[in-house]
């Protein structure tokens, strides 16, 4: 309806269109304004070329990153049982009394597996496995004591926990003597939160940063187009149907943007696959770097995609405003 | 239509363009605006199709004040008024299909929908066969007329035109002309700033007469 006058009907009611039709058409209009705006990229192809690939490129990074970061924590969950208490029994102990602690423990709470390590058994290997059977021989005594391997339940094994059973541990007759092992273990977990959060600041400042590039070409778009804005604002068009194409140039540079990340990332994973492997056949390990699943994949295209778009609607709410029609 | 109520409007510079004008121009009427090269002419257009803001007074539209329009509904107010310039202000890259469907788009027609009042209103300008063709591709005297074909395609009850045969010979200065009456007798009501005399002494328009942004003659004194 007119606000002038209000006998002159407007616009599409003048033609009658059913409410379902005019729904579908609100789509093929979306639809005609993306492939639209998406031929005015073509018109600079370099430009928005580059503005793309900055804005993939800032994505590779943290997601590479996040990559490793999810690695490593997968690494840490396999090498728990790293956080194995170690207790050295008394030797004056008999077979029955160890017998006895053994399932004392094993019943405990806290505890999730106990494995004992005879002191017989153990001298046995030793002497068949060392050579120094005959010296061995010549000992009267076992010097060995017997070994309980304690292994905490899966809440109980975090470096903290782990380390407080240890001490609880070292409290009991029996026990001679404890050894925990977690100096690696909470260097890795130091230094995964150490990646982590800075995983968090990195991602922020480029995301920060691909919405105020992708805003900057923006606003160079609006201006170099003032005089048709100008032209549309005389007969009549609001500011919500001139931002619409930048809008969607922005999704454009997100969608293409997401498309390098996805590749740059696949390509540096790819790249650093190869030592990772190295590594951990060092350590006689099966371990293999995973790439981005398809769900990170998605996370990683919906963010490229919002963060053009964001970037866009930056530029187009500051500028299209401030274009006034001489 | 258009009711002027001691309007000044001072430019931010400090620049009074124009000073105390009040006129009345009825629905259906069509009128010359003339005056000297700065005696507001522009000015007072630019008021009506809210380019510009009065410092005092009121300007109304059917009865409708515009200072009661917020920046949201100018676009509205002008989808009511068919502007034409001197200077054509066409797109240059694009068709004149797509030019003249320009105000169509923007309230919302498609254009299969809009194509048909295209080509009409090409048709009333005598363009019907130059759709395809780019502005650049039109002489002058054409281009200005593909500019008053998007002023007219959605059949403003409003024309408003400045200087719109600024550098065109006397032919296609009175055609341009013919073309503004024909509008007006199917209702529209039309304002024609200019400062071409004798055009507006061949044709007996009421004229309304700026001087250094002073309403010196309403057009009305002689006849009334
Ligand atoms: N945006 C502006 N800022 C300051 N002064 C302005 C502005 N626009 C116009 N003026 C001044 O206001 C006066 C009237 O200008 P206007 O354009 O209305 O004149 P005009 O009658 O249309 O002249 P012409 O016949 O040359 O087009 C001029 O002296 C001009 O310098
Ligand atoms: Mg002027």
């Amino acid at each position: 309806m007119s606000l002038l006058f209000r006998s002159r009907q407007q616009g599409a009611q003048q033609v009658k269109i059913s409410g379902f039709r005019r729904f579908v058409m609100f789509w093929v209009h979306n639809a005609q304004q993306a492939v639209a705006s998406l031929g005015e990229l073509a018109r600079y192809p370099l430009a928005s070329l580059m503005t793309m690939a900055v804005l993939g490129l800032s994505l590779t990074l943290p997601a590479t990153l996040y990559v490793v970061v999810k690695n490593t924590e997968t690494i840490g969950a396999d090498w728990q049982h790293a956080s194995e208490i170690t207790l050295f029994l008394r030797k004056d102990l008999s077979q029955q009394e160890v017998s006895t602690f053994h399932k004392r423990l094993s019943l405990s709470n806290d505890v999730e597996s106990v494995r004992w390590i005879d002191k017989n058994e153990a001298l046995q290997e030793f002497r068949e496995a060392s050579g120094f059977g005959d010296a061995l021989n010549a000992l009267e005594n076992n010097p060995l004591p017997d070994v309980l391997l304690v292994l905490p339940v899966a809440n109980k094994r975090g470096t903290a926990q782990a380390q407080a059973l240890a001490q609880q541990l070292s409290n009991e007759r029996e026990v001679e003597q404890v050894r925990l092992d977690l100096d690696w273990l909470q260097r890795l977990e130091a230094l995964l939160n150490l990646v982590r959060d800075g995983l968090l600041a990195l991602a922020t400042l480029l995301c920060v940063a691909v919405v105020l590039i992708v805003g900057n070409t923006i606003r160079l778009n609006i201006n170099s187009k003032r005089d048709e804005i100008m032209v549309m604002k005389l007969v009549g068009a609001t500011d919500g149907f001139i931002q619409r194409p930048f809008l969607y140039t922005g999704v454009w540079y997100g969608f293409v943007g997401g498309f390098i990340a996805w590749l740059a990332t696949a390509m540096v994973i790819w790249w650093i696959s190869g030592a990772v492997a190295d590594i951990s056949e060092l350590y006689q390990s099966q371990f293999r770097l995973s790439g981005l699943n398809f769900n990170e994949m998605m996370v990683l295209w919906l963010v490229a995609i919002g963060l053009g778009l964001l970037g866009s609607y930056i530029a187009v709410r500051k500028h299209v405003r401030t274009i006034e029609p001489q | 239509m258009i009711k002027f109520e001691q309007v000044s409007k001072t430019y931010p510079g400090g620049f009074q363009a124009l000073n105390n004008v009040s006129f009345h121009l009825e629905p259906g009427e069509m009128a010359f605006l003339t005056g000297h090269s700065g005696a507001g002419k522009s000015t007072l257009l630019k008021l009506i199709s809210m380019m510009e803001r009065p410092t005092a007074g009121r300007v109304l539209i059917n009865g409708h004040d515009l200072k009661r329009i917020n920046v949201r509904q100018i676009p509205y107010v002008r989808r009511d008024i068919g502007m034409i310039f001197q200077d054509h202000r066409l797109l240059m890259d694009k068709t004149v299909l797509d030019n003249v469907a320009l105000p169509l788009l923007i309230e919302g027609y498609s254009m299969q929908e809009a194509r048909k009042r295209v080509q009409a209103a090409l048709e009333k300008v005598g363009l019907g066969d130059k759709l395809r063709h780019y502005p650049m591709m039109l002489s002058g005297g054409e281009q200005q007329r593909v500019g008053i074909a998007r002023a007219v395609v959605n059949k403003p009850p409003l024309l408003l035109a400045d200087e719109p045969t600024g550098n065109l010979d006397p032919k296609l200065s009175s055609e341009i002309i013919k073309l503004f009456e024909d509008f007006n007798r199917v209702g529209v009501s039309v304002l024609i700033a200019t400062h071409d005399l004798g055009l507006i002494a061949r044709l007996r328009y009421r004229t309304l007469t700026l001087r250094d942004g002073r309403m010196i003659n309403d057009g009305l004194q002689e006849e009334g």
